[in-house]
């Protein structure tokens, strides 16, 4: 934690801490405790007077159909870009891990999207699956599948985990391919002469020792897909068609924009406050059982 | 191996090859798009490859802008995209550095206080103290700046962290033989400190950039005059719900603009990108 | 059981580095072979185209009279121990020995019957349900034992299987692996740069240098008639003392002003050709000046190794070791005149470095 030759005094550290502290107070802690505060707050319908009303707010979401509906989707959103990110990504990772020829050149191409932003790739795919232009939306008009996300609730979700599931496979195959790699060579060769196949072999071998990359990174996505897709929702479907593509964080947007209803997002922010605390716990646990590992 | 080596390479090769396709194809729509005109698109007609307007649709998207909702030339939002993602990441690895080196080298009351205070801030991500933090920028009267843009992205646990696990690798003996050589803490920090932590900065600077560049959700409530829109903002308000008012191919250049620079970085600076990437989710 | 032979083998990388320069050799039924040489001699690489870790760029390995250049690891019936034992770090110690065997379909009792029997003989019983991270370095090393011999394979492969562990517990396993290996009679081939291991362990020695071979034969031929330079000075420690020279005679090299008898020594050479003689530090003995091939040694310092002492000095200008049991020699640093064995004298082309023996 800290070095055994060291400095002393109390001016100079505090004034080295100053300008993280003091942003870190103006713009979280203070923020972070409004945030709390409000959440038992009750403006009227103008605005003009509030009234403390104790969890009055967190009943009124929890009886919410529309919140409801956003847990719902939140699990549904997350679910599928998870799953299909992390096996994708897991597949080209194997892939890559093998000695061929040019390795490093599909690396490259593989990790680049790390760096599209996730607005930017929500706008990539509308424009491919925009139900009037899009390409590979009038491809499938042609195979006779009816698709159109602006109207129905199952295309548009299907739409923003597509683009979400895109942009996150870079960042899962990193991991995996560094995941891999650590893995003794010898080991693989010891699991050969021990007769296993591939296919066994890696289930067996490759993928329980990869479950601590696994394990980490499925905490990440679960970070990304709650927070981070904000921009991919906001451009491919706005949270529509009604409501069939709104997430939590979502939905502490487009509830507290117009200002009406800032108690209500406040408690929804409180809500998921404690769902990221409770993911973060759950990763620290994990990263302390792996430096015992 | 002896085993079916060529079959497993070549299976290899055609899943591997799926992927980048899968990876860029959207990209190349994108690029293509960006080379026609707003009527071939329109009709479905896009073809698979470049068309004629690339210059023409380039020039007007970044100098002139385009009709529609958002008239601002693109060059301007480039430049605030710039300047935000250069402020978050060097602001960040400035006040992280500093933040750091005191609690890593300095022995004093409140030093375990400070470092819960910033580490606990990882639990604190925008989104969740959305509107509280805007009301305080904007109590403080920073909308519509790139102060208001870039402080409050400043501020996070992930910087800090990352110098504190770096500075606790650095031996020991390299204090003492400054301190020997009459070297005070500001000198040791300099001198030495500094130096060692260059790869780790440059790492720093690549993912903060990149993060910087790529923030969407709040720029958006800060930014109210066109003047002082990112890219990303900028993008979303030229895809206009009905389609007959969407002037596609500047915004498919816009796409292609707003992906370049962070793209470049990754691919030029990629083993500074890995080791940033892998270092700062320890 | 089986022969292995090795007939011709190459191996050429993509980039075109040969690191196996064609080599053959055959190992009896039971036999133990040891492939010493320095790192990067190609003896790894050769040992695990046996394994079929590596293909094989040309020539043909067969076990068993059966040619396994295209027969995957799996099936070539052998078992492998390595370097850093590669143990399944998420396996118990039953389970590591049992895997194999799982693999071929073995039923369960017989899976049971013969992890037991191998823990019994390599005293980890008590240790079978642990992990590996469990586990000392001389545990780990026991249980990749036991997973080799569970198999009951044909050939046993080991790829510098003590070079992990401490110089004690080294001695111990060394021991251990000869005994285990003479009591299951498995055809072995065993990797190691440590010349004490090979010289030790082996009933054929095989020397690598630069992907060929140096030298086939019992360690004690070896030893005592190297068939190149490299082969005298690689093993022995400390190791032989070369000194230019050239021939006198038949049988006859003269060092400077002195004169040597070498026994074995080609009779064909012309007076005056330059070769290179070797003198084994420990082949030295004390003579007295003006005897017949004496040879004068200036002694500058000792060191002392318990049991024997080395005399470092110089000989004919040139740097020179001898080794004497402690206190046979009451020598102090200054002048000693000594003499060699006309038996022990090797005698090398300075050209090639081969031997110019009878």
């Amino acid at each position: 934690m800290q070095k055994n030759a060291s400095f002393k005094g109390l001016t100079i550290p505090l004034l080295l801490l100053l300008p993280q502290l003091a942003i870190t107070v103006v713009f979280f802690y203070w923020p972070a405790s409004q945030a709390v505060w409000q959440s038992f707050l009750l403006q009227d319908a103008f605005g003009t007077s509030t009234e403390f009303v104790w969890f009055e707010n967190y009943q009124l979401l929890f009886t919410d159909p529309g919140y409801l509906k956003a847990f719902w989707n939140t699990a549904i959103f997350s679910t599928f870009v998870c799953v299909l990110s992390l096996s994708i990504a897991l597949l080209f990772a194997v892939m890559a891990d093998r000695q061929i020829r040019g390795a490093e050149v599909y690396k490259t191409l593989l990790i680049w999207p790390y760096a599209v932003a996730p607005a930017i790739a929500g706008v990539l795919w509308i424009f491919m699956f925009d139900p009037s232009l899009g390409m590979l939306a009038r491809g499938l008009g042609r195979l006779g599948i009816a698709w159109n996300p602006r109207l129905n609730g199952n295309d548009a979700m299907t739409l923003v985990i597509l683009a979400a599931t895109w942009k996150q496979i870079s960042y899962n195959f990193l991991f995996f391919l560094a995941g891999l790699q650590s893995i003794p060579k010898s080991v693989i060769e010891a699991a050969v002469i021990d007769g296993a196949r591939p296919w066994r072999r890696f289930w067996t071998i490759v993928f329980p020792l990869l479950s601590p990359t696994t394990f980490f990174l499925l905490v990440v996505n679960i970070v990304y897909v709650f927070f981070d897709t904000f921009g991919i929702i906001d451009t491919v479907t706005g949270g529509g068609p009604s409501g069939h593509t709104e997430t939590l964080v979502y939905k502490v947007y487009s509830d507290g924009k117009g200002g009406s209803n800032l108690g209500g997002s406040a408690a929804q922010s409180v809500v998921l406050l404690i769902m990221v605390i409770g993911m973060t716990a759950i990763q620290f646990r994990f990263i302390e059982r792996r430096v015992n590992y | 191996m002896v085993e079916d080596r060529r079959l497993g390479d070549a299976i290899a090769y055609v899943i591997l090859s799926i992927g980048v396709l899968i990876v860029a194809f959207p990209v190349w729509l994108t690029f293509v798009a960006s080379t026609w005109d707003n009527p071939t698109i329109i009709n479905g007609q896009l073809p698979l490859w470049p068309g004629p307007h690339f210059f023409d649709n380039y020039y007007r998207i970044l100098f002139v802008g385009t009709s529609g909702t958002t008239r601002e030339p693109v060059a301007g939002m480039m430049l605030n995209s710039f300047i935000m993602a250069m402020a978050i990441a060097v602001g960040k690895i400035f006040i992280s550095v500093l933040s750091a080196y005191a609690i890593v080298y300095y022995r004093f009351p409140f030093r375990m206080a400070a470092f819960w205070i910033i580490f606990l801030t990882l639990m604190l991500p925008v989104e969740v103290r959305i509107f509280p933090t805007f009301k305080v920028v904007s109590d403080l009267r920073m909308l519509d700046t790139y102060q208001g843009l870039a402080v409050p992205l400043i501020a996070s646990a992930t910087g800090t962290l990352l110098f504190r696990q770096f500075f606790m690798t650095i031996p020991d003996e390299l204090l003492e033989a400054s301190k020997i050589d009459g070297a005070g803490p500001f000198k040791f920090f300099k001198d030495t400190v500094i130096p060692l932590s260059m790869t780790t900065i440059a790492a720093l600077f690549v993912i903060q950039f990149i993060y910087g560049w790529n923030q969407y959700l709040w720029p958006l409530l800060v930014t109210t005059r066109d003047s002082m829109q990112t890219i990303v903002i900028g993008i979303k308000k030229m895809i206009v719900t009905s389609d007959a008012l969407t002037e596609w191919q500047l915004a498919m250049a816009t796409a292609m603009l707003a992906m370049l620079p962070p793209v470049l970085v990754v691919i030029a600076m990629q083993r500074l990108f890995v080791k940033g990437l892998v270092e700062t989710e320890k | 059981m089986a022969q292995v032979t090795l007939t011709n083998v190459k191996k050429v990388y993509p980039g075109g580095v040969e690191a196996v320069k064609g080599v053959s050799f055959d190992i009896p039924d039971g036999g133990f072979c040891v492939l010493v040489g320095p790192s990067g001699c190609g003896k790894s690489t050769l040992l695990r185209m046996v394994a079929g870790l590596e293909t094989i760029s040309a020539g043909e390995v067969s076990i068993g009279n059966r040619v396994v250049n295209q027969i995957e690891p799996a099936d070539r019936d052998i078992a492998m121990v390595f370097q850093n034992y590669a143990l399944y770090p998420h396996f118990s110690v039953y389970d590591n020995m049992a895997y194999g065997l799982r693999n071929l379909g073995t039923p369960k009792d017989e899976i049971d019957r013969r992890v037991k029997e191998a823990a019994r003989i390599l005293a980890i019983e008590p240790l079978l349900e642990r992990r590996p991270k469990q586990l000392s370095g001389g545990q780990r090393q026991r249980v990749a034992m036991g997973r080799a011999i569970v198999r009951k394979p044909q050939v046993f492969l080991f790829d510098e299987p003590l070079s992990n562990l401490d110089a004690k517990l080294r001695v111990q396993m060394r021991v251990e692996i000869k005994k285990l290996q003479r009591a299951l009679g498995v055809t072995s081939i065993y990797v190691t740069h440590d010349q004490v291991e090979a010289m030790t362990l082996s009933d054929k020695l095989v020397v690598m240098n630069g992907g060929q071979v140096e030298q086939i034969g019992l360690p004690s031929e070896v030893y005592k008639k190297p068939a190149s330079r490299f082969v005298a000075t690689f093993i022995g420690s400390p190791p032989m003392n070369i000194l230019p020279g050239t021939i006198d005679g038949p049988g006859i090299v003269a060092l400077g002003d002195a004169i040597l008898e070498a026994r074995d020594l080609r009779a064909d050479l012309a007076a005056g050709a330059r070769v290179e003689v070797g003198l084994r530090p420990e082949d030295i003995e004390i003579a007295s000046e003006g005897e017949a091939g004496s040879l004068p040694f200036d002694i500058e310092f000792i060191e002392e190794l318990g049991a024997t002492q080395l005399f470092h000095g110089q000989l004919a200008g040139l740097p020179f070791i001898m080794q004497a049991a402690t206190d046979t020699i009451s020598a102090q640093p200054g002048r000693l005149w000594i003499s060699v064995d006309p038996d022990r004298v090797h005698v090398f082309d300075p050209a090639t470095g081969q031997r110019l023996g009878l």
